[in-house]
């Protein structure tokens, strides 16, 4: 059901990134957004609110952030695609319900607008401060799959990645952007209409007394047929066997879990995304994501006119974490300089995939400015 | 190395100057077929508070969106103006309300000083017009998107019902700008 409104804007045109993943998640045919708005994402559910209802779709602005969040894993069980989205402090608070749609197998998409952290923080100011709650915000042992954007463009592209590998791999897929990529305005052009379609991974062949909503044996899981199609299966938070009832069996217990990432990690080639820069030439590499990334560009661009051979190593997907991506592309490079708008939270899985090979220099700012190209040029000077 | 033209949009949170700053890059960005972004920073108030708006303009790709060698900037406020001068290039141009920026930095630049609130409030009858009448302004005097441009991005932009109101605002300012080069 991609809606009108989307189609209409296959540009130029000039939004936000905030925007542009509002139009995104219309196209990829999302039926239901629940949210409670929260600067610096706001616009999305601002946008969603005029889009959704028009396309036949249905858009509520819950009592909390934790009740949005379990919204959406209802929605989707109803067969609906759907969106909650939100900034730091509310992803603190969905973090319960993340694990319960990572353990239901629940497909649906969250979009977090980072802030300065921790609690209230800076809430108008760009920060990447949730990279780690992204990965571990909730409890126990889980597959993440999550995307960071750097331009708007990007932002409308990786929404529809998030919800196709929600979808297929059954399982809550995270937008992490920050506020600069989701306020910024600029030019974009989106995939003409038809150009992409989100699977839907909701029919099965099998009769209702044959399917088993969960199974541990495939390269991928089985359909979710939505609720209310005369398929009966239960829900639960607990371990379960196939048929969804709760199991204590530890033998069930350890099967699911594996299961759970191995899932993701035996789809590395589906999920992980990363953009190589200059790398041909490059004995130093920059590492960074999101809008930080599009400093690092710029202190390149600088870098290389000085005739410094600066390459960039971009994950579009920050998790799973492209450890042997990065491992390769940091091959005979004699310095990393690792940038992020934190104190350096993904800066030790840099750390770990290169196995202490390439010394990894930090470049961190945090406080609410952005990084600078020129700040970034000091530093590749001084490597 | 292609060509990057840095503006900042400055004064107090409520000034209208994120719409502005939007209506600049649209223009050069669907009428003009150049790449342009706008951003933002403000705090957390509606109103009030420090509030700046960047624009970029350029022929090629935008890697960084920020602004920090400015060819261009706006001040309504003396507090903004005394903030960001320092990022003004030597060749740049500043813009100030002359109300409310009564010391005027000393530097290389050039320097346009108008009372941009009086204009929208006498002359077009609305004080929420002064964000059109400094973008009238700004392109009168940097020429950086043509007024017909402008023109088509406010009309595109501003609020249905306001565009004659808004249109006003610009030409006045345009005008004004055009008549000190005269």
């Amino acid at each position: 059901m991609a809606s009108m409104d989307t189609d209409a804007h296959v540009g130029p045109v000039l939004m936000t990134g905030n925007e542009a993943v509002a139009h995104a998640a219309m196209k990829a045919g999302l039926g239901f957004f629940a949210g409670y708005p929260i600067t610096p994402s706001t616009e999305i559910a601002e946008t969603l609110s005029a889009m959704l209802p028009r396309a036949g779709g249905v858009f509520i602005q819950m009592e909390d952030e934790i009740a949005a969040m379990s919204a959406i894993i209802g929605g989707s069980l109803a067969g609906a695609k759907t969106l909650t989205a939100t900034s730091g402090p509310g992803f603190s608070l969905k973090q319960e319900a993340i694990g319960y749609a990572c353990l239901t197998e629940v497909p649906c998409v969250i979009v977090n607008v980072m802030r300065g952290g921790p609690s209230t923080g800076l809430p108008t100011l760009p920060a990447q401060g949730d990279v780690m709650q992204a990965r571990w915000g909730t409890h126990g042992d889980h597959p993440v799959v999550a995307y960071c954007p750097e331009r708007v463009e990007e932002a409308y592209l990786l929404t529809l990645k998030c919800f196709e590998v929600a979808e297929r791999l059954r399982t809550p897929v995270m937008l992490l952007m920050d506020e600069i990529v989701g306020h910024v305005t600029e030019r974009v052009i989106f995939p003409v209409k038809g150009a992409f379609e989100v699977t839907s991974n909701r029919e099965t062949t099998l009769s209702p007394e044959d399917y088993r909503p969960y199974g541990y044996d495939q390269q991928l899981p089985p359909p979710l047929v939505p609720f209310g199609k005369g398929y009966r299966y239960h829900v639960s938070g607990l371990m379960h066997d196939e048929t969804g009832f709760p199991s204590s069996d530890t033998a069930n217990g350890d099967r699911e879990l594996r299961w759970l990432m191995s899932k993701v990690e035996n789809n590395r080639e589906m999920v992980i995304d990363v953009e190589l820069v200059n790398m041909e030439d490059a004995d130093i590499m920059l590492f960074a994501y999101g809008a930080s990334a599009r400093s690092a560009k710029g202190a390149m661009r600088l870098a290389r006119e000085e005739g410094l051979k600066v390459g960039l190593f971009r994950p579009r997907s920050i998790w799973p974490f492209a450890y042997d991506e990065l491992k390769a592309a940091a091959q005979g490079v004699k310095a990393i300089i690792s940038i992020e708008m934190n104190l350096g939270q993904l800066t030790n899985e840099v750390k770990l995939a290169v196995e202490g090979q390439v010394p990894v220099v930090p470049f961190f700012k945090v406080g609410g400015e952005p990084v600078l190209p020129a700040e970034i040029l000091e530093t590749i000077r001084g490597v | 190395m292609s060509w990057r033209y840095e503006a900042r949009l400055s004064g107090s949170g409520g000034q209208g100057l994120i719409l502005a700053g939007k209506i600049l890059a649209e223009a050069a960005a669907i009428y003009e077929n150049k790449n342009a972004t706008q951003s933002q920073s403000y705090g957390p108030e509606a109103r009030g508070g420090a509030s700046r708006s960047e624009v970029i303009i350029a022929d090629g790709d935008i890697d960084f969106p920020k602004a920090t060698r400015l060819d261009l900037l706006l001040s309504l406020t003396q507090e903004a103006c005394d903030k960001y001068v320092c990022d003004l290039k030597d060749d740049g141009l500043l813009i100030v309300d002359s109300k409310y920026v009564k010391q005027i930095p000393e530097g290389a630049f050039r320097v346009i000083a108008t009372p941009i609130a009086e204009v929208a409030e006498n002359e077009v009858g609305r004080a929420v017009t002064a964000n059109m009448v400094a973008l009238g302004i700004i392109v009168g005097a940097t020429k950086v998107v043509s007024a017909e441009s402008a023109e088509k991005a406010i009309s595109a932009r501003v609020p249905r019902g306001s565009e004659e109101l808004n249109l006003k605002a610009f030409r006045l300012g345009l005008e004004g700008a055009l008549a000190a080069q005269a």
